[in-house]
């Protein structure tokens, strides 16, 4: 399929791991493994065909998954969505037997969405899913059409500050059952004193239950990146006040940013597609930590750090597993490591254990590590990495021989490995230069 | 120089992985390596001859850097001398190590050098005699362990260059070279 055909569709960004990249205030809410989108009245408009669906609150996107490459279509744009139905007259033998071809592909159930394109012409769509989510579908499809999302963020954006009712009564005037999280704090806007009361009521709220603490998710969200914004414009008016004022709000920032996943995907919304949708999500999520981490994290530390940036919805460690897993199967520019001693990590595919080495290497053959050596601890300090993960990049290097151990009541230290500099045909005469060398040197000049 | 008695150990000895049995391979290689030399070297100038696993022994720690080594360390090393043929276990539980510093051969060849620079061609001498005798005196025979110096004499007397005969006691056996 050329996807020149079906440049009828806007082009949507998608992730380095293949997500779509969603618009702030975008939530994803429904995927279909797999569909068919084929207009129906004008045959100049090309079909897409195999799709992964991603029903958002603001669009549905048709992401090609091996070419990373997707078309959206507006909700905005559907003017009515028709409940599904099959074009041709039902034969179940044949839909049993009909795989994903173009030509059987009319006996799936179609959900017809007329649409108005751009600059104002209308046309019949047809979305061809499985039997199985058809329903489904179409009823997520009809929610997400009728909370108007996009509206509300339009809404804000057009009348900040300034108050602004528009806001809040675009959604309310649809009188429509309210599935969607209400984005309506733009009346917080308004006054700061009113903006702390709300959210002291949406503590209140979030907390009754867990439904409701899902409900408010979204606003917590936001109160988080508006509470970032007042920080950062406080942090930058008064750039003289004293430090610890200002390391403490650098902490509130950090802790602010770490809260970052707008919309994680659940198994809800992801359905059978939950593990791949999670190691996409994952994938990109993780390259930004991972590299502050220095290129490799471990599998634990990626579990807290990726929970916690959901907030909600926590995933299992079972499922984080097989989401690292997955990555095998996409071209995604990290991948899971189990190291001999069964720890795994998670680390860049650029991550090169020459370059760790070279510093382990440098920081052994310091005057204090060739008299003490080096324990764990002291490489992570060295490295900037947890010390749990440093003992294994010690171990790896004692494997190559870069270093050996002392066993001692001490515990284990390594040293820079002198068993390959030392001539035992001549073990009184050491070279006078070289590490051994060094070694003595050091050593002698300690006693 | 650290020394132990009038022994020189090599400046390797204050290293604290020597004490420890390397895992890898390619490390443990070199360490046993260093390990059986300086052995060899440490009884051939102590004139030691047995080693047990039981009891302290010098050479196996080092009070300076308070590191020594451990039961299963002793046993890979001496083990790798026992393998070499430059040792042997004095009993199945591997507690005592009998070090050949000289192979029974070399000790041979050894006696038969020392007979000819003597002029000892077809004299007799008692064993006693060459362990702690004036002629074996600022030789590696002074001294030595009984049963390697027996075990030499034996295979000169299959060579047919000495010939053992018994005393009136066990302490007396005497011993006949020929050239």
């Amino acid at each position: 399929m050329s996807a020149a055909a079906a440049d009828w569709l806007p082009a949507a960004d998608v992730t380095a791991a293949g997500r779509p990249v969603l618009t702030a205030g975008e939530v994803e809410r429904h995927l279909v493994a797999q569909g068919d989108v084929e207009p129906e009245e004008s045959p100049r408009l090309g079909p897409l065909r195999a799709r992964l669906l991603v029903l958002t609150s603001h669009r549905l996107i048709f992401l090609h998954e091996p070419s990373r490459s997707a078309r959206a279509l507006p909700l905005a744009a559907v003017v009515h969505a028709y409940p599904p139905h099959r074009k041709h007259g039902h034969n179940p033998l044949r839909s049993i037997f009909s795989s994903s071809s173009s030509s059987s592909s009319s006996h799936h159930p179609r959900v017809r969405l007329q649409i108005s394109l751009p600059p104002s012409r209308s046309e019949v769509v047809a979305v061809v899913v499985s039997k199985g989510e058809a329903d489904v579908f179409y009823g997520r499809l009809l929610e997400a059409v009728r909370a108007r999302a996009w509206e509300v963020v339009a809404a804000v954006a057009a009348a900040p500050a300034g108050g602004s009712s528009a806001a809040q009564g675009a959604p309310a005037e649809e009188d429509l059952a309210i599935t969607m999280p209400v984005v309506g704090v733009s009346g917080i806007l308004r006054m700061e004193q009113e903006a702390w009361e709300s959210a002291g009521q949406n503590l209140q709220d979030a907390f009754q239950d867990l439904n409701a603490l899902m409900s408010k998710a979204k606003e917590m969200m936001e109160l988080a990146e508006k509470m970032r914004q007042k920080l950062l414009t406080n942090s930058s008016a008064q750039s003289n006040s004293n430090d610890e004022e200002m390391g403490s709000k650098q902490d509130m920032q950090d802790w602010l940013l770490s809260v970052g996943i707008v919309s994680p995907v659940t198994k809800e919304t992801a359905g059978a597609l939950y593990h791949q949708q999670l190691s996409r999500q994952l994938a990109d999520y993780i390259r930004t930590p991972l590299e502050k981490a220095g290129g490799m994290m471990a599998l634990v530390d990626v579990y807290c750090l990726y929970n916690r940036a959901r907030g909600t919805e926590l995933i299992s460690p079972e499922d984080l597993l097989q989401a690292c897993s997955l990555w095998e199967k996409f071209d995604v520019p990290v991948m899971l490591r189990k190291f001999d001693s069964g720890v795994k990590v998670i680390q860049t595919k650029t991550h090169s254990d020459d370059e760790v080495f070279a510093r382990i290497s440098s920081l052994a053959q310091k005057e204090d590590s060739l008299q003490k050596g080096i324990s764990p601890s002291d490489a992570a300090f060295t490295l900037g990495i947890a010390p749990a993960l440093a003992k294994e990049h010690l171990l790896n290097a004692e494997s190559i021989g870069i270093l050996c151990r002392d066993v001692s009541p001490d515990g284990l230290r390594f040293y820079i490995n002198l068993f390959n500099e030392i001539d035992p045909q001549n073990m009184y005469m050491p070279k006078t230069h070289g590490v051994y060398h060094t070694w003595i040197s050091v050593t002698a000049a300690s006693q | 120089m650290q020394r132990l008695g009038d022994f020189r150990l090599p400046p390797f000895f204050n290293y604290p992985p020597y004490f420890t049995l390397q895992p890898v391979r390619e490390t443990r290689e070199k360490q046993v390596q260093l390990w059986k030399d300086l052995i060899l070297d440490y009884c051939r100038s102590q004139k030691l001859y047995i080693i047990s696993l039981e009891e302290d022994f010098p050479l196996f720690s080092n009070p300076k850097i308070e590191r020594s080594l451990s039961h299963e360390a002793k046993e890979v090393f001496l083990a790798a001398l026992v393998y070499e043929g430059r040792a042997e276990w004095m009993d199945k539980g591997h507690k005592k190590c009998l070090i050949l510093w000289l192979r029974i051969q070399d000790w041979a060849n050894y006696i038969l050098n020392f007979v000819k620079d003597n002029g000892l061609e077809d004299s007799v001498m008692t064993v006693e005699e060459i362990r702690s005798g004036i002629e074996t005196r600022g030789t590696e025979l002074a001294g030595i362990d009984r049963g390697v110096l027996m075990r030499a004499l034996k295979l000169l007397e299959q060579k047919g260059k000495a010939a053992i005969f018994k005393g009136t006691s066990a302490d007396d056996e005497g011993v006949k070279f020929s050239a």
